[in-house]
């Protein structure tokens, strides 16, 4: 109930947030401009404007996510409303879940905008629309869910400049991870190898949620795909966020 | 009647930056409030009473020493169900009106929907907002915020109310009308801990004092027991005597304009002023007896310090 309150409350605050707004709009342009660059493009337009606009989904609610949670605690902090919400019958995983779902709340609005826009752009070009790209653009939210936890997490110990280049890193390394695999399997055992594994499994691999390939190409999506990204974003999200709960919990609020 | 807080031998050291600096603020803090009193919490800038109040309110955890909030934990949940509070300076989000504001904070203390509406319009009654209640917060001047933040506090009908610094940064009228509040929340039987640097404050409202100095309590009890009622000497406006002949009674403060301020330590001397003032014909202007003031406590326990 009470997270509920904050979250509702969290909602209102971040959709007041000029910076949302103006992501929005880049993502709308980048999703239209997918059509011109289609006819630019020698080949399979379709496959060109349905890439490109699930990319931008991708990219700019990351941005979302980054520029809007990785400010949301420290706010607070900064300008001592905290001290307030504190006082009152509130335990502080409470606070920092409400925080976490209201910006959950306002990327699915967000993302739903996004969808609404980049459907519209596809079934122009194509005349048909394919329950196959909202999935994709699922599959883009369960990496959103992740990557909202690692900015609140940043956001309760750290400088939202400083948040955001961590959380940024976290999904650069994220996307790029999985090059490590290749890199595995050219290294002969031993180890090095070994040390290559260790950094594989600690690192993201936020490739886990990324569809769009199947999804253009119209190749077939296993159950273990679906079940492997859910369970990676829940376990990953809930591993991160218990972090971010344990370190809110020790802090002192000067 | 029970307390309603205490505090026992409470430390706290600061360690701020990337290297840190250790600064202890609370040097084994002890007190306790009774239910009922306005108590007040008294300390130059820095001596740690904002401090103390985030320890109470669970905002900074102490390092030892151990705090009771209705008998629980500040950590408790519970133990805030009864308890109001208003931060000093406060800053409250600037984009909500005063009444989302404080439907918000209603929210927070699961007040069921029917009632919150009433209740905020009471309490935006009770500090005289009607007009600015539907204004975004960021239009609120200083004396307003103080008292939408004052409303905040006691959204959840508290019995315990913690005031840090309420009549800072207020005029004249607004300390006043601030001052006003927590004497009905006395005579509505609630208790109400408020610390301030302001002594006239503290004399004029509370029944119970402790001086917080450098992170130590120096100095607490019941304000009448610690201010007495003897008189430490006399102030007396005399014209028409020689300053000479009054120094025989005291020291002459000033002289202006032919009038002397005469300061008169002991008691007796009084009369034998008054009378000479008589047979020389001259003219009394004032008489002020002055007992010892919250100030003079508040002045030699820094002073020993």
């Amino acid at each position: 109930m009470t997270i509920l309150v904050i979250a509702r409350h969290t909602f209102k605050e971040a959709v007041r947030d000029r910076i949302l707004y103006l992501l929005l709009f880049f993502s709308a342009l980048s999703i239209v401009l997918a059509r011109v660059l289609a006819v630019l493009t020698v080949g399979d337009r379709v496959k060109v404007v349905k890439d490109v606009g699930l990319a931008s989904i991708g990219f700019f609610g990351a941005l979302m996510a980054i520029l809007i949670g990785t400010g949301l605690v420290y706010k607070e902090i900064e300008k001592r409303t905290i001290f307030t919400l504190i006082s009152k019958p509130i335990r502080r995983f409470e606070f920092l879940l409400g925080k976490y779902l209201g910006l959950i709340w306002t990327l699915a609005v967000m993302i739903a905008a996004m969808t609404v826009i980049y459907l519209i752009v596809v079934f122009l070009h194509t005349f048909t629309i394919e329950f196959r790209m909202v999935l994709a653009v699922l599959f883009i939210f369960l990496e959103l869910i992740l990557i909202t936890a690692v900015a609140i997490l940043f956001s309760s110990f750290s400088t939202p400049i400083l948040s955001s280049l961590f959380a940024l890193s976290f999904y650069l390394i994220g996307h790029f991870s999985w090059s490590l695999e290749t890199l595995i399997k050219k290294t002969p055992p031993g180890t090095r190898r070994t040390l290559l594994r260790g950094l594989y499994a600690i690192l993201p691999d936020l490739e886990n949620f990324n569809i769009k390939t199947e999804v253009v190409q119209n190749l077939p999506l296993p159950a273990g795909l679906w079940l492997g990204a859910i369970g990676y974003s829940a376990v990953y999200t809930a591993f991160v966020l218990v972090l971010a709960v344990w370190i809110f919990r020790r802090r002192d609020f000067i | 009647m029970g307390n309603v807080l205490e505090l026992r031998d409470v430390k706290k050291t600061y360690k701020p930056g990337f290297i840190p600096k250790p600064k202890e603020v609370l040097k084994g803090v002890s007190f306790s409030v009774a239910e009922g009193e306005i108590f007040g919490y008294l300390g130059p800038n820095g001596a740690g009473k904002t401090s103390t109040i985030k320890c109470v309110l669970g905002l900074v955890y102490p390092d030892a020493g151990t705090i009771s909030l209705f008998g629980r934990s500040p950590l408790d949940p519970r133990a805030k169900d009864k308890l109001g509070f208003l931060p000093e300076n406060p800053y409250f989000y600037e984009y909500l009106t005063g009444r989302e504001f404080l439907d918000f904070y209603a929210q927070l203390f699961r007040v069921e929907k029917s009632e919150r509406a009433g209740r905020i319009d009471r309490l935006i009654k009770t500090v005289d907002l009607e007009r600015a209640a539907g204004l975004p917060l960021r239009k609120y001047s200083r004396g307003m915020l103080q008292r939408i933040g004052l409303a905040q506090a006691l959204i959840n009908e508290p019995t315990f109310v913690i005031l840090d610094e309420p009549l800072g940064g207020l005029d004249p009228l607004g300390r006043k009308e601030i001052r006003d509040i927590i004497l009905g929340l006395r005579d509505a039987g609630k208790t109400v801990l408020f610390t301030s640097h302001i002594l006239q404050d503290i004399e004029m409202i509370c029944d119970h004092v402790a001086i917080i100095v450098k992170g130590r309590i120096l100095n607490q009890g019941r304000l009448s027991e610690l201010v007495s009622e003897k008189i430490l000497f006399t102030e007396i406006t005399v014209s028409g005597i020689a300053e000479e002949d009054l120094r025989a009674f005291g020291d002459c403060v000033s002289v202006r304009d032919g009038r002397a301020l005469l300061k008169v330590p002991i008691e007796d001397d009084v009369p034998k002023v008054l009378d000479l003032v008589r047979e020389r014909g001259g003219r009394i202007y004032s008489l002020v007896p002055r007992t010892q003031t919250l100030e003079d406590i508040f002045v030699d326990t820094v002073a020993k310090q």
